[in-house]
């Protein structure tokens, strides 16, 4: 068995979440102050009363300290991890445990991200030092290597891989202009989407996801707990994480038409969580659009559509606010931004407000009660895949 | 005695002609073309190129006793430049590797030494010449590499049958350390001082030969004194269609254009044909060789002729991007980090990955895995890998893409997943080919280039691809 999960022994009574975008008036400290003060006042739990911390940043810190010194906490147990794009999501699944395991009673996930100070565009960081032979390809680059393979295997006509990738991106900016605290809150429309410069193969500026600072915040109890702090608690139905072993860079027999690493996150998520038909489930999924071709590839490793049709159900507006499954209804990486330790955090944000009802413009009217979260860090065929199910009530 | 058994060259993609010159600074530039290092070569790599070419040439098996690389333009000074050639061709550590250089004539000293020793040498001159802009070293200079390898008697291409060296001091060009562009004296200057000393140094050599000039089936006169070479030429009598003649197509290659003409006069010679190399460098050496029945193995071996690499696939060079290139021209740089610099451990401890390309195949299942690893990715074995180099394998383009936001000092960068013909898969960069000429199942070769120097001067070498054109 993979993992034996803790189905609905974890809950979460409360949650911060900053506006992300280019905050050049607030540093990291700031957006943690920011996040964390949210999710405590808006759940009435005081900091004092925390036992334990995780942070997840990928560049704006190291050790426990980068949460302990702006918010001047005494000597609590703060862990720092970090995990790629899936930092935030990692800062969870480990509190999320913690609390599991009966060490403590009351934890806060914390993920940031100050991305904005580096004076580049996209993505800049160097790696440890190395014999100069890595592979240099940017972010774009790597998953735009998604959209030929795919088109070459379903034999989807070019043009048409286009429109798929211009839906995705057109679906979420639609969404992010219903969510005050994404960074582009505005409708883009399909022209504008299809026609901008490019920045690596078929991927233009609006297929990428936003460049941005933010930050977020869960505060996790015992299950059996959750109604002291709130009426409408989310429960932990599943926690998955897959580290690849690089096998997709090395074989000529990878394809760049999946994430092996999601696929088995997702079978292991759904099995802790009881989930057998994902499409018919979930009332609804936040997924990691860091490329609308990512996002495409997603629906299938996720199983919210068969292998080679997913391209059919976007322009189908399956996964549109209005669809049968709605995704990234909070307007996702693409639209609410990325900063990195922060967005697994924020997927689970999005939960919170469409689980409890407080989603306002792009509440979603569904019956269902559970919700996924899925965050990657890596490249295609190298990456670490964080799959998690969400729900408004116990299973029983 | 050594003999010459072997022989290789390398020509750049690239080219510049005087016309590219003259439509931006409105006068000079000759009407010749000349060969260009692409920005992601320079006298070490094109001396790997030319390596590679040239053992291709010599018997199988050969494995030298020492590399003896002989540039102008070293890529670094104080460190051995050789060494990355060494690794470059996957060489034993107890093989020698040695840089010399500095002078154009360093060539004409090394190869009498070379011939003296009795050793298996492989002898690599390379070089990038340019000068100010609108300079006619800048027109006239041209990049490229040429590879001589010395062995045993029994596998001589070419006999020499006699020498002649003249040395003097005088003033022709000069360089101080630290510029990157010659001072030249009068020209007339240089031809009045040239000439009695290759004259003489001529009859020297063919009178201890026992040949007339009129014997002579190739004359190979190499200098960067133009009108000297020139006016020697002519005053040899030797037949025009007898003398190499590369520089109007590839410009005049400093401490490689011996090498390159000698190359060629081999490539066009019948057993039995006497060829005579003259180099006008502070002086004058000459030599007269005879080509043996061996030239033919040779012949057979060879990869591509000299005419071949010039007349295949190439293309011009804006001279905009050749004074890039080249450092002339201060450009905004990409609104990315400097790359950092290659770690001096890393670098050792990944030496046969980074140099000679070498990855490792499990001995259990057979998986290959570039680089080379300790644990199979498929069947989890550690430490039963089998080293194989796949540097001179081909490999076909299984993914593409180009990508306009990673630092490269020539964007786009085209970046491609291949797949090797011995198995096994690769991320590479694609060097010498505009985006259209990729697609999925495009086929590559490897090739070594420098990607880019460091903010602290460090040069990243590191193997790239390019396509297998069908005129190579």
């Amino acid at each position: 068995m993979a993992s034996t999960g803790i189905r609905d022994r974890v809950a979460i009574v409360g949650m911060g979440c900053t506006p992300f975008g280019e905050h050049w008036n607030k540093g990291a400290d700031d957006l943690l102050i920011d996040a964390v003060g949210e999710a405590s006042t808006s759940s009435g739990i005081e900091l004092a009363h925390i036992d334990a911390y995780w942070v997840g940043t990928m560049l704006s810190g190291t050790g426990g300290t980068t949460l302990s010194l702006p918010l001047k906490l005494d000597y609590k147990p703060v862990t720092r991890v970090e995990n790629f794009c899936a930092t935030g999501s990692e800062s969870f699944r480990n509190a999320c445990y913690a609390v599991a395991s009966g060490a403590y009673d009351l934890v806060m996930a914390t993920g940031v991200e100050k991305l904005k100070d580096s004076g580049f565009s996209g993505l800049a960081y160097a790696g440890p030092p190395d014999d100069g032979t890595e592979d240099p390809t940017s972010a774009p680059a790597v998953f735009s290597f998604l959209e030929p393979a795919y088109a070459e295997k379903y034999s989807v006509p070019r043009d048409v891989m286009k429109e798929v990738m211009t839906h995705i991106a057109w679906k979420n900016h639609q969404n992010g202009a219903r969510n005050p605290r994404a960074q582009f809150q505005s409708e883009v429309s399909k022209e504008t989407i299809a026609s901008a410069p490019l920045v690596a193969g078929s991927l233009g500026i609006f297929d990428c996801s936003g460049v941005s600072d933010g930050a977020a915040a869960a505060i996790l109890c015992r299950a059996e707990d959750a109604h002291k702090y709130t009426d409408r608690p989310l429960y932990v139905k599943g926690l998955a994480l897959a580290a690849g072993s690089g096998a997709g860079v090395l074989s000529p027999e990878y394809d760049y038409t999946t994430f092996d690493e999601v696929t088995r996150a997702a079978a292991d998520a759904y099995r802790q969580a009881g989930i057998s038909d994902p499409r018919n489930q979930l009332a609804m999924a936040e997924v990691h659009d860091c490329f609308t071709p990512t996002e495409l590839v997603l629906m299938e490793d996720l199983g919210f559509a068969p292998r080679g049709s997913a391209w059919k159900a976007v322009l189908d507006g399956t996964f549109d606010l209005s669809g049968d499954l709605p995704v990234n209804p909070d307007g996702g990486l693409k639209s609410f931004g990325h900063p990195i330790g922060a967005s697994g955090l924020r997927m689970l944000f999005e939960c919170w407000l469409q689980l409890r009802g407080e989603a306002g413009a792009r509440q979603i009217d569904t019956g269902k009660t559970r919700a996924l979260t899925h965050n990657l860090g890596g490249r295609p065929g190298r990456c670490v895949s964080f799959v998690s199910v969400v729900g408004s009530d116990k299973d029983e | 005695m050594s003999a010459l058994i072997g022989y290789g060259t390398y020509v750049p993609y690239w080219r510049l002609s005087g016309k590219g010159i003259r439509e931006v600074l409105g006068t000079g530039g000759g009407k010749a073309t000349r060969a260009v290092a692409a920005y992601d070569e320079d006298s070490t790599t094109m001396g790997v190129e030319a390596a590679r070419d040239a053992l291709a040439t010599a018997p199988p098996g050969f494995v030298p006793e020492a590399v003896y690389f002989v540039t102008t333009s070293p890529a670094y000074l104080d460190k051995t430049n050789a060494t990355a050639i060494h690794a470059a061709l996957a060489l034993p550590q107890h093989v020698a590797a040695y840089d010399f250089g500095g002078a154009a004539r360093s060539v004409a000293g090394v190869l009498e030494l070379v011939r003296a020793s009795g050793a298996l040498a492989l002898v690599v001159t390379s070089d990038l010449r340019t000068g100010l802009p609108g300079s006619a070293d800048e027109a006239s200079g041209g990049d490229a590499a040429a590879a001589l390898v010395f062995g045993a008697g029994d596998d001589a291409i070419a006999d020499v049958l006699a020498t002649a060296s003249l040395t003097d001091e005088f003033l022709d060009r000069w360089r101080v350390p630290g510029e990157d562009a010659s001072h030249v004296w009068e020209d007339r200057f240089g031809d009045s001082a040239y000439q009695p000393l290759a004259r003489a140094a001529f009859t020297d050599a063919l009178k201890e030969a026992g040949v007339t000039a009129s014997e002579i089936d190739h004359l190979v006169v190499s200098g960067l004194h133009a009108r000297a070479v020139k006016s020697f030429v002519k005053w040899s009598g030797v037949p025009a269609g007898a003398v190499t003649d590369l520089e109007s197509r590839i410009g005049t290659s400093g401490a490689a254009q011996l090498g390159i003409g000698l190359s060629d006069a081999l490539d066009r010679a019948q057993p039995g044909a006497l060829i005579v190399t003259v180099a006008l460098a502070d002086g004058a050496d000459v030599t007269v060789l005879r080509a043996t029945d061996g030239v033919r193995n040779a012949h057979g071996r060879r990869i591509r002729s000299v005419t071949d690499q010039i007349d295949g696939a190439h293309r011009e060079v804006s001279y905009g991007d050749f004074l890039t290139w080249r450092g002339r021209l201060d450009r905004e740089p990409p609104r990315r980090p400097n790359p950092a610099a290659p770690a001096a451990g890393p670098a050792l401890r990944h030496k046969d990955w980074k140099f000679a390309l070498t990855a490792s195949r499990c001995d259990s299942c057979g998986t290959r895995h570039l680089p080379a690893v300790r644990v199979c990715v498929k069947c989890h074995a550690v430490d039963r890998m089998v080293a194989e180099r796949v540097a001179d394998e081909k490999a076909a383009v299984a993914t593409y893409t180009v990508d306009r936001l990673a630092f490269s000092p020539a964007p786009p960068l085209i970046a491609a997943m291949v797949d090797y013909a011995g198995g096994g898969r690769a991320g590479v960069e694609i060097t010498e080919a505009q985006p259209d000429e990729i697609t999925i199942g495009t086929k590559v070769e490897m090739t070594f280039r420098r990607l880019y120097t460091a903010d602290n001067g460090v040069h990243n070498y590191f193997w790239k691809a390019r396509p297998v054109r069908e005129d190579d």
